[in-house]
């Protein structure tokens, strides 16, 4: 059977696929790739099924090894320079990584999470429907390790059509798209969502992007909205003010008002917003 | 009932309360609307996603032809009523905030058993962690307000109260509920199908343990 083998993971390296929708009501969020357009590119550049599961790389640094074969492999997401043996590979194509060859990713200068997809996907037992590993929920395969095997699925049957596809700009400041309300009403003045220049806290993670900036004040101090469902991209100010934007691991339900949800396109931009970064938002 | 756009991906439908909650919930489920990805019932809300390819301002126009059965959340049985789909979930009732409770309330800790254990609850909706559901319909006297600190560790199968709901952890975890007892009923067991013991809609009675 291949397989790759984890040698070093990485500061933080996840199995994710298109997550598990539709257990909300019992408490388990959606979860999946944090950048889904950068994880389904990584498929379609290797032929693989919708859905097919990859690695989530978080400020790079991963290195894995063939082993039981040789592994065809794509990397998207935030730009790295790729190792395969002593050779330099381009990301955003497809890449054979020979049998006991190593793969090596470097630390990207702009972007937060790269995504390695194998050709035939990484196999390892589903939990509820998904491969995906929600950190909130703690469920799901557990965060990679050295000496973890991925096992790698049979390959499509069905061969790529494109050999490299152009990497995507990620620095600079980040414009997210903002749909107001549900509960723009709750802070004093919902506006300052996008007037206000944002940083992007260190505080971020897969559950949510913290930002950094003038606190939001609340339209009735010490009023509690009763919990209501949440959804990715929804821009929650919590007490201290400072406005959260939900990522793919969210918690189901908040307590806290949403004044704003940002567009569902515009998501995947904010998964790879890295700390320190300038944002703004924009109401449509 | 009324409809706001949350995000251009999802709705939420503001409601009067936690039974028509339950019924917009079980309406929408039975509906088997196709452009439903996931429905997330709440406090006074519920949350419709919808799935990729549907647009939502059509899936707010079909939800505004769902048929709701407004019964469907109002089912509180008395306490002589047996109902064959209630859970029971035992309970050696003692937790640290046992005391707190029994002066908060004036039902004294005797009390607050008598009165945790007495009516049924409901399964208003889940959060906050896979198994852990938000039970509302009980005694009115028992709401009290959550700790002014969370604890950071409150242990798995701890009964607690807060605002209007009682609800049992399903895991160890931070948490700021008032603590009156423990179970070792299993909330949570993804070898289990379904995995979540308490789903939204059921009806969840408390039988106090003797020790």
């Amino acid at each position: 059977m291949r397989e790759l083998e984890v040698v070093r993971p990485g500061p933080l390296a996840l199995v994710q696929d298109l997550g598990r929708p539709g257990w909300s009501a019992v408490g388990v969020g959606r979860s999946g790739a944090a950048d889904r357009g950068a994880y389904q590119l990584a498929n379609r550049l290797l032929a693989n099924p919708e859905g097919a599961a990859a690695v989530e790389v978080t400020l790079g640094g991963f290195d894995v090894a063939a082993r039981g074969g040789d592994v065809w492999v794509a990397v998207t997401g935030a730009p790295v320079e790729l190792r395969v043996g002593r050779r330099v590979v381009d990301p955003y194509a497809a890449v054979c990584v020979r049998e006991g060859e190593r793969l090596r990713l470097g630390v990207p200068k702009a972007g937060l999470r790269s995504y390695v997809a194998v050709r035939g996907g990484v196999d390892v037992p589903p939990v509820l429907g998904s491969r995906s590993r929600d950190v909130l929920a703690a469920i799901g395969p557990a965060p990679l390790v050295v000496g973890d095997r991925l096992p790698v699925g049979r390959p499509p049957r069905t061969y790529p059509q494109v050999d490299a596809v152009p990497v995507p700009v990620h620095d600079g400041d980040v414009a997210l798209r903002v749909v107001r309300g549900p509960r723009d009403d709750w802070v004093r003045d919902a506006d300052g969502l996008v007037r206000d220049r944002w940083t992007v806290s260190p505080h971020s993670d897969r559950v949510g992007m913290r930002l950094e900036g003038p606190p939001m004040r609340p339209a009735v101090p010490g009023r509690q909205l009763p919990s209501e469902g949440a959804y990715r991209g929804a821009v929650q100010v919590p007490p201290g003010g400072e406005p959260v934007v939900f990522l793919a691991d969210h918690p189901v339900t908040g307590g806290y008002p949403v004044v704003g949800v940002v567009v569902d396109a515009d998501v995947d931009r904010a998964a790879q917003a890295r700390p320190g970064q300038s944002l703004r938002f924009r109401w449509i | 009932m009324r409809v706001r756009p949350y995000g251009d991906r999802a709705l939420i439908l503001d409601l009067d309360d936690a039974g028509e909650v339950v019924s917009w919930v079980s309406a929408i489920r039975e509906a088997r609307l196709p452009g439903v990805a996931d429905v997330v019932p709440a406090a006074r809300t519920v949350l419709v996603a919808a799935a990729d390819g549907t647009d939502v301002g059509a899936l707010a126009a079909v939800l505004q032809h769902v048929e709701v059965d407004p019964g469907r959340g109002e089912a509180e049985p008395s306490a002589a009523e047996v109902r064959d789909d209630e859970i029971v979930i035992r309970v050696e009732y003692g937790g640290p905030d046992l005391g707190d409770v029994g002066e908060l309330t004036g039902l004294g800790p005797d009390g607050v058993v008598a009165a945790h254990t007495a009516t049924s609850w409901r399964v208003a909706f889940g959060g906050f962690a896979p198994g852990f559901a938000y039970l509302v319909g009980g005694d009115p006297r028992l709401q009290v307000p959550r700790r002014h600190t969370a604890r950071t560790s409150v242990p798995s199968g701890a009964v607690g109260l807060a605002g209007e709901y009682s609800g049992i952890y399903p895991r160890p975890s931070p948490g700021g509920w008032q603590l009156i007892g423990t179970t070792d009923a299993v909330l949570w067991d993804l070898d289990r199908d379904p995995p979540a013991l308490l789903r939204p809609g059921a009806t969840v009675r408390f039988e106090a343990v003797r020790v």
